[in-house]
């Protein structure tokens, strides 16, 4: 049983804030990913909770204890470090064995916990090889084990799988989760890959600048980014954001931008007073070849296959824009397309903080988030 | 072309190992069997580069000549002490400069790099006076005092280096799975460390060993290997001094022959 809870955390290197104020609360046996792009703080965080920093400021819990002055032993956490830190003097069965050795466990104890969590990890004909006989993808299946052999309460993982080769993290991402579902630990994730995020995460902590700036599981956050950093750190292509004014004449409303306007559905009330970005992801754009009412004129600057999808990037008026087509639609470049913005996937943005502004509609996507995690 | 012109420059390049490797083993060569010849050998002219007949007299003689046996135990003495102490503070400090960012950090490791430029001459008199007037002159401790002080900074600096290339998330990995600080310095840093700090105790025995100046300042009757050799070197026959020289040169050559793998290793790293 461990929840975690970080109250007014910060943690300053110099005169750099590394952590700057986070308030979290991961629940019990939750898995919880820490993203965001390098220098944000994740690791920093991650590294108060295990006890490898002391933080400046605010309290850390785990479980009921106040774990703010412990060390990092007396936490009963675990944790796999991006560089794997398998220690290169030991054979592999004595790496696994480490935390239980140091906690005094009895010797068949010891023996069962190796083997059990080496055959979790597919590296029982290991055992008796050092470090440096291993792959890398081996040294972090050992770095895995030797973290779930003492079933400390708490699993802290840095990064650990930016250091593997495309497809064997592929693989690698699939095992782990598939692993810690089954293990009763709570999970603290720490990565720069939004791939990752989004297909392992319970919720996401999105962090930039050493603070947290949006928590949510991985569908909400994908589809109503807080503010514009979020909408464009994750996803593959990055959120489109245009700068629009919005005019409302009776009953219908307007959208209008650089290259063109189109009537808005639903309610833009919210939407007064604000200067405008229209934010809006690459696969809600929908491409015709002929003009329309509602539609947006736009030019192709140049078309990228990509097997499943094919990616357009094309001109608006003044702004460039990223649109998932079907891989059977091939637009020539310089050639004219009307773009169709599904209204219900527009996110509005203020275009002078950068924050999104909730108008109502998108509550939708949300709720059809929590329903279906 | 450029295959030949390649091995044209290999070729040149083993020449010039070799003609070094000459340069340094003749002399060692020559010492050595002469160490191990009877007197007639030692004295014959031209001389055998092949040993003919193998004898220990010389060796005997030289080990049985007044004060030989005794100097021989002080130099170990010496030797021992300064590589216990040298270990036992330069370790931890070479530690403490490799992970900790303190404030002196840098000025300290220029310190001990500048201790490196004192000549012992200059200091000769003033410390051979400092030494009478505590009343330490004349003993081992004396001495090995004054090769911890020769010694120490680099000892310092090297095992600095050496914990520098074991990286510190091994550590924290140690900590987190049930260490403390000082159990993870012990289970993880200091075996990983082992090699360099073996090599570094090498380094120190060496300097020991053969150190001269001070020795030969700081003791009058109690004198080890290197000063009893230097105050008999003009008043003894030829063999006296070639055994000598092999008694000399003997532990540090066996020594450099074992750890070889690990000085090459250890000093090839670039400190941090």
């Amino acid at each position: 049983m461990a929840e975690i809870r970080f109250e007014a955390v910060r943690k300053n290197f110099g005169k750099f804030a590394a952590v700057d104020g986070v308030d979290l609360e991961v629940r019990d046996k939750e898995f919880m990913v820490l993203l965001g792009p390098s220098g944000c703080g994740k690791t920093t965080l991650l590294r108060c909770l295990a006890g490898l920093e002391r933080v400046d400021d605010g309290r850390v819990f785990i479980g009921d204890r106040d774990a703010t002055d412990l060390a990092p032993r007396q936490r009963r956490i675990a944790m796999v470090f991006q560089s794997y830190a398998v220690f290169p003097h030991m054979k592999v069965y004595d790496n696994i064995a480490f935390g239980l050795r140091m906690q005094k466990e009895k010797k068949a104890k010891i023996e069962a916990r190796v083997q059990s969590s080496a055959e979790l990890l597919h590296i029982e004909e290991l055992l008796d090889r050092y470090s440096s006989q291993l792959s890398g993808g081996q040294r972090q299946r050992v770095a895995v084990a030797r973290a779930i052999a003492t079933k400390a309460d708490v699993l802290l993982m840095d990064e650990p799988l930016s250091n593997l080769d495309a497809l064997l993290r592929l693989e690698m991402r699939a095992e782990l989760k598939t692993l810690l579902q089954n293990l009763d630990a709570t999970t603290i994730y720490v990565t720069h890959d939004q791939i990752e995020a989004l297909s392992m995460g319970d919720r996401i902590a999105v962090m930039n600048k050493g603070r947290i700036v949006q928590l949510g599981n991985p569908l909400e956050v994908y589809d109503n980014p807080a503010d514009t950093f979020v909408g464009g750190f994750i996803g593959n292509p990055p959120m489109n954001f245009l700068e629009a004014e919005v005019s409302t004449n009776g009953a219908t409303s307007i959208a209008t931008l650089s290259g063109g306007s189109f009537e808005l559905a639903g309610e833009v009330a919210a939407l007064a007073g604000h200067n405008l970005l229209l934010g809006i992801r690459a696969e809600s754009i929908g491409v015709e070849t002929a003009g329309a009412d509602g539609l947006v004129q736009a030019k192709v600057i140049v078309l990228e296959p990509l097997g499943s999808h094919n990616l357009l990037t094309v001109r608006c008026g003044e702004d460039t824009l990223k649109v998932s087509v079907q891989p059977n639609l091939f637009p020539l470049a310089d050639s004219d397309v009307w773009l169709r913005l599904e209204p219900e996937r527009i996110r509005w943005m203020d275009r002078d903080t950068g924050v999104a502004i909730r108008t109502g509609t998108e509550l939708f996507a949300t709720e059809t988030a929590v329903v279906t995690s | 072309m450029a295959l030949p012109r390649l091995r044209i420059g290999r070729t040149l390049a083993y020449v010039a190992a070799l003609a070094v490797s000459a340069f340094v083993l003749a002399p060692i060569y020559l010492i050595t069997i002469a160490a191990f010849s009877s007197f007639d050998a030692v004295y014959e002219y031209p001389k055998n580069l092949v040993p003919k007949d193998a004898s220990i007299e010389t060796m005997r003689v030289f080990l049985d000549s007044e004060g030989i046996t005794d100097s021989l135990r002080r130099s170990a003495y010496v030797a021992a002490i300064t590589i216990v102490v040298c270990l036992a503070i330069g370790t931890p400090a070479g530690y403490a400069l490799a992970r900790f960012s303190f404030r002196a950090a840098n000025p300290f490791q220029l310190a001990l790099v500048s201790t490196r430029a004192f000549p012992l001459i200059i200091i000769a008199i003033p410390l051979a006076v400092t030494y009478l007037r505590v009343g330490i002159d004349d003993t081992v401790y004396g001495v090995a005092m004054a090769h911890i002080a020769f010694t120490l900074p680099l000892t310092v600096l090297v095992t600095a280096s050496v914990f520098a290339g074991i990286s510190y998330e091994l550590e924290e990995a140690a900590m987190t799975l049930g260490c403390n600080r000082l159990s993870a310095f012990r289970r993880i840093a200091l075996p990983l460390a082992f090699p360099g700090v073996a090599a570094s105790a090498i380094f120190i025995f060496v300097t020991s060993w053969n150190e001269v100046f001070a020795a030969a300042i700081l003791t009058f009757r109690n004198r080890t290997l290197p000063a009893q050799l230097l105050a008999a070197l003009d008043t003894s026959p030829l063999t006296y001094r070639l055994a000598g020289g092999f008694f000399l040169l003997a532990p540090a050559l066996v020594v450099i022959f074992f750890i070889r793998k690990y000085l090459l290793t250890t000093w090839g790293r670039v400190a941090r």
